[in-house]
Parts: structure tokens; C-alpha cells; sequence
């Protein structure tokens, strides 16, 4: 299949999915950790989750990557020398990947789940208050069980951008199905092939996401009555 | 040394430039694209299948594959046609700023279309009965009704599109394309100072995304106020 290709690009789809998933659990921890923030009552705090988000937001992923990939990088072999260590420290690509994607959907998460958590009743938070649960207590068992539901229909949305971002990545080395797909392109002088079966696969991985996404929706709606127009 | 200002002040025109060739990029792919959204939007709201499918079909595969592939597939992809390369159109499709163009201009027409198509289906019952009731033909009635009301509508959900566009032009730096980003990245294969050269570009697309938000609230305080929740 592909001129031999098939095998190679299929590794490369089994790490992009990989990647994927990685970045999306590391967006999820920094989108609750800035949603957190952002709903705080401390001025400071609420600030910092802000700047985050806004930060984040406003500038293009590809600029973050090749800044966080290059530029951590270079920052790093900088300022260690200064901590006592002299040797060249090579980050790995999937790693940096990973926290690259993650770091920058963060933010958007933290969007998504504020959102939803100012959607809330009031009362549901102070209900577990007067029941003396702390703040961490009324945070999880309280507010994001509900915050769930109503973050789904941003949560599929940023995953779907997210899984294409994922593309991205491969520009700094790391050997996801694009970069696959590009290494055969040069090679059997195919381009358009090549890059028309990536384009087919994204499109199977964001198909079923959103199928599986739709039926999660619906698991979490269970019991809340369906407004009609 | 942590951070080199000398590096930054140096390559400021270069930067300026890129400017320039970001706004480029962004003006053109959205004209062309907002043109080829308001045909798909209209033809997404059919009842019709066979008139609704086609621009289902086409809005669904775009969103659903990365931007990249698409900007490679008709870059480097479309040259492995002879039929292509011996066409007329060659001169265009080899060069990398039409090839961009293109690819973005597709790319946010399916976006446009699904916000148009969404703001179209909320136009209120009353603003339609109340073309009928004046007897207007249908060509006048999109005219004069349902296009302008669902295009001012449309206005918030499109200014994260225009913003999502800015970023996405970045993608032209690797088409060989010197936009901001691309000249991030003369300057950092030039000096090896990748944190001085991607902070500048960033702070670049800050700068520009704060601008267009600016200008799409000032142009939502024109169109939408009507809207507008009342103030006293």
C-alpha cells in the first residue's frame, strides 16, 4: 500500500494519536488549574489565570511551538552552565510536544471550563460549604462533575483544533504522520498522494471524535430536559 | 546576556516587513474567502439534499483535516500532475503566495459558512413574514433582509475567525513565505537566537490580535447596537 509507505505512516498515525491524547491530559490538568484561578476571588490570582489565557490566545500556535521548542532549548543550555552543569541537554521532541500542545490548549480549555463553571448555580457551591467541605472538597466533588455537561460542546471543539494542531509538530523534528508523509513525498516524488492519505486520516480521527464526543454529550445529559424551539 | 535587544533592534525592518506580508495574506485570503462563504452559507440552509450535501460535504472535510495538509497538498502536491504543470494556471499555482492565498481562502470559507449558516437558521420569524407580507421576490428579500441582518449577526463569531486566520497565516513561513514568522526565522538561522526572534514575533501577533479586537468591538458598536444590551 503507498509504495511501501503504508506501514510507516501508520506507525506515524499511531504517534500523532499518542501525542494527541498526552497534550490533551496535560491541557485538561493547566485548563482546571486556570479555570480555577480565573473564578478565584484573589485579584492576583485571577490576574496570573487571565494573562495565561489571554497571552496564550493571542499569539499562533506554530510561533509557540518553534519558541518553546527552540527557544526553551537554548534557554535552558544557557542557564544551566550557571547551575553547574556543563553538558548539552537535547530535549526529546515528543516531550516537548506534549508539553508544547498542552501548555497552549491549556489556555483555551481554561476558557472553555470557566465558562462552564460560571453557568453553575451559586448555590450548588455554598450547599457544599454549609455542609463544611473545603474549598479543594466543593471544587471536586461539587463543581466539576457538573462544570462536565456543560463543557463538552468547547471541550470536542478544542480537542478537534488540537488533534490538527498536532501537525504542527512535526516542523521540530518529531516523526508524527506528517512527517512521515513528507519524507515519503520526497522520496517517491508523490506529494499529493502522500499528503491526500494524512488529510484521509485526520479526518477518520476527527469523524469518530466527534461521534464519540456526541454520544458522551448525551450520556452526561441524562436527566437534564432538552430545551425545543 | 539573557535576553539580546541589539539582535531584536537590528532585525526590526525585517520584522516590519513581515508585517506587512501577514496583512497581506490576511486581507486577501478573507475577501476571497468571505465571497465563497455567503454561496455555501445559503446553500447550507437548504431543505434541498442535493443542494445542502455538496457544501456540507466540502465545510465538513475542511474543518476536519489540518491546515497544513492542506496548504502542502496544493503547494507541493498539486505539481505532481503533468496535466497541471502543463496548464495555463501553472505560473500562478507554482508561485507560494497564491498558493497560500488559496489554501486559506479555502479553508476559512468552510469556517465563514458554518458561522453564516448558523446565524441564517437564527434570523427571528418576524424579519421574514415580514418580507412576504411586503411581497418582495425571494433575490430581494436575501438582499435586503436575511443577508444583512444575518451578516451583522454574525459579526462576534467572525472576529474569532479573522483572529484564528491571523494565526493561521503563520503557516506561509513554510512555504518559503517571509511573514512575521518566517522572518523569525531568518533572524534566528542568521544569529542562533531562537527566544529573541520567537518572543519578537509574538509580541508581533499580540500587538495585531489586540488591534483587530479593538476593531471588530468598534465595528460591533456600529452594526450590533441595536442589539446591544440596554444600558439604563
Amino acid at each position: 500500500m503507498l509504495n511501501g509507505y503504508g506501514a510507516t505512516i501508520i506507525d506515524g498515525t499511531w504517534l500523532t494519536l499518542q501525542l494527541a491524547l498526552s497534550s490533551m491530559a496535560v491541557a485538561i490538568a493547566l485548563g482546571l488549574l486556570g479555570a480555577a484561578f480565573r473564578i478565584s476571588p484573589l485579584r492576583w490570582l485571577s490576574g496570573l489565570g487571565d494573562a495565561y489565557a489571554t497571552v496564550i490566545r493571542g499569539i499562533p500556535d506554530l510561533v509557540l511551538i518553534l519558541l518553546i521548542f527552540y527557544g526553551g532549548q537554548d534557554m535552558v543550555n544557557r542557564l544551566a552552565p550557571m547551575l553547574g552543569h556543563d553538558d548539552y541537554i537535547d530535549i526529546d521532541p515528543f516531550i516537548a510536544g506534549v508539553g508544547t500542545l498542552g501548555f497552549i490548549y491549556g489556555a483555551y480549555l481554561s476558557e472553555t471550563f470557566r465558562g462552564a463553571f460560571m453557568a453553575i448555580p451559586k448555590g450548588q457551591g455554598e450547599a457544599g460549604q454549609a455542609y463544611g467541605m473545603s474549598g479543594l472538597q466543593v471544587f471536586f466533588r461539587i463543581l466539576v462533575p457538573q462544570m462536565i455537561r456543560l463543557a463538552i460542546p468547547g471541550f470536542t471543539n478544542n480537542w478537534l483544533v488540537l488533534t490538527k494542531a498536532t501537525a504542527l509538530i512535526s516542523v521540530v523534528g518529531l516523526q508524527d504522520m506528517m512527517f512521515k508523509a513528507k519524507n515519503a513525498a520526497d522520496a517517491t516524488h508523490q506529494p499529493f498522494t502522500f499528503y491526500l492519505a494524512v488529510a484521509g486520516i485526520y479526518l477518520l480521527i476527527t469523524s469518530v471524535s466527534l461521534l464519540a464526543l456526541r454520544y458522551l454529550e448525551k450520556r452526561y445529559s441524562a436527566g437534564v430536559k432538552a430545551v425545543e424551539i | 546576556m539573557i535576553f539580546d535587544y541589539n539582535v531584536v533592534l537590528d532585525s526590526l525592518p525585517l520584522y516590519f516587513s513581515g508585517v506587512l506580508v501577514t496583512l497581506k495574506l490576511l486581507a486577501i485570503s478573507l475577501a476571497f474567502g468571505l465571497l465563497l462563504a455567503v454561496p455555501l452559507a445559503l446553500m447550507r440552509i437548504s431543505k434541498q439534499a442535493a443542494v445542502n450535501f455538496p457544501a456540507w460535504l466540502y465545510t465538513y472535510v475542511i474543518r476536519g483535516t489540518p491546515m497544513m495538509v492542506q496548504l502542502f497538498l496544493i503547494y507541493y502536491g498539486l505539481a505532481q500532475f503533468e496535466a497541471v504543470r502543463a496548464s495555463f494556471l501553472w505560473p500562478y499555482l507554482s508561485s507560494a503566495t497564491v498558493c497560500a492565498c488559496l489554501a486559506f481562502a479555502l479553508n476559512t470559507s468552510a469556517y465563514t459558512a458554518e458561522i453564516l449558516a448558523g446565524s441564517l437558521k437564527a434570523t427571528p420569524h418576524g424579519e421574514i413574514e415580514a418580507a412576504k407580507a411586503m411581497g418582495m421576490s425571494r433575490f430581494t428579500f436575501y438582499r435586503r433582509i436575511l443577508l444583512p441582518s444575518a451578516l451583522r449577526r454574525a459579526l462576534p463569531q467572525y472576529s474569532n475567525e479573522v483572529i484564528m486566520m491571523l494565526h493561521t497565516t503563520s503557516l506561509a513561513s513554510m512555504v518559503t513565505l517571509v511573514d512575521i514568522t518566517g522572518a523569525a526565522r531568518t533572524v534566528n538561522s542568521q544569529y542562533y537566537m531562537p527566544f529573541e526572534a520567537f518572543v519578537t514575533a509574538g509580541l508581533f501577533y499580540l500587538g495585531l490580535t489586540f488591534i483587530l479586537v479593538r476593531l471588530f468591538r468598534l465595528a460591533e458598536h456600529r452594526w450590533l447596537a441595536y442589539l446591544a444590551p440596554r444600558k439604563h
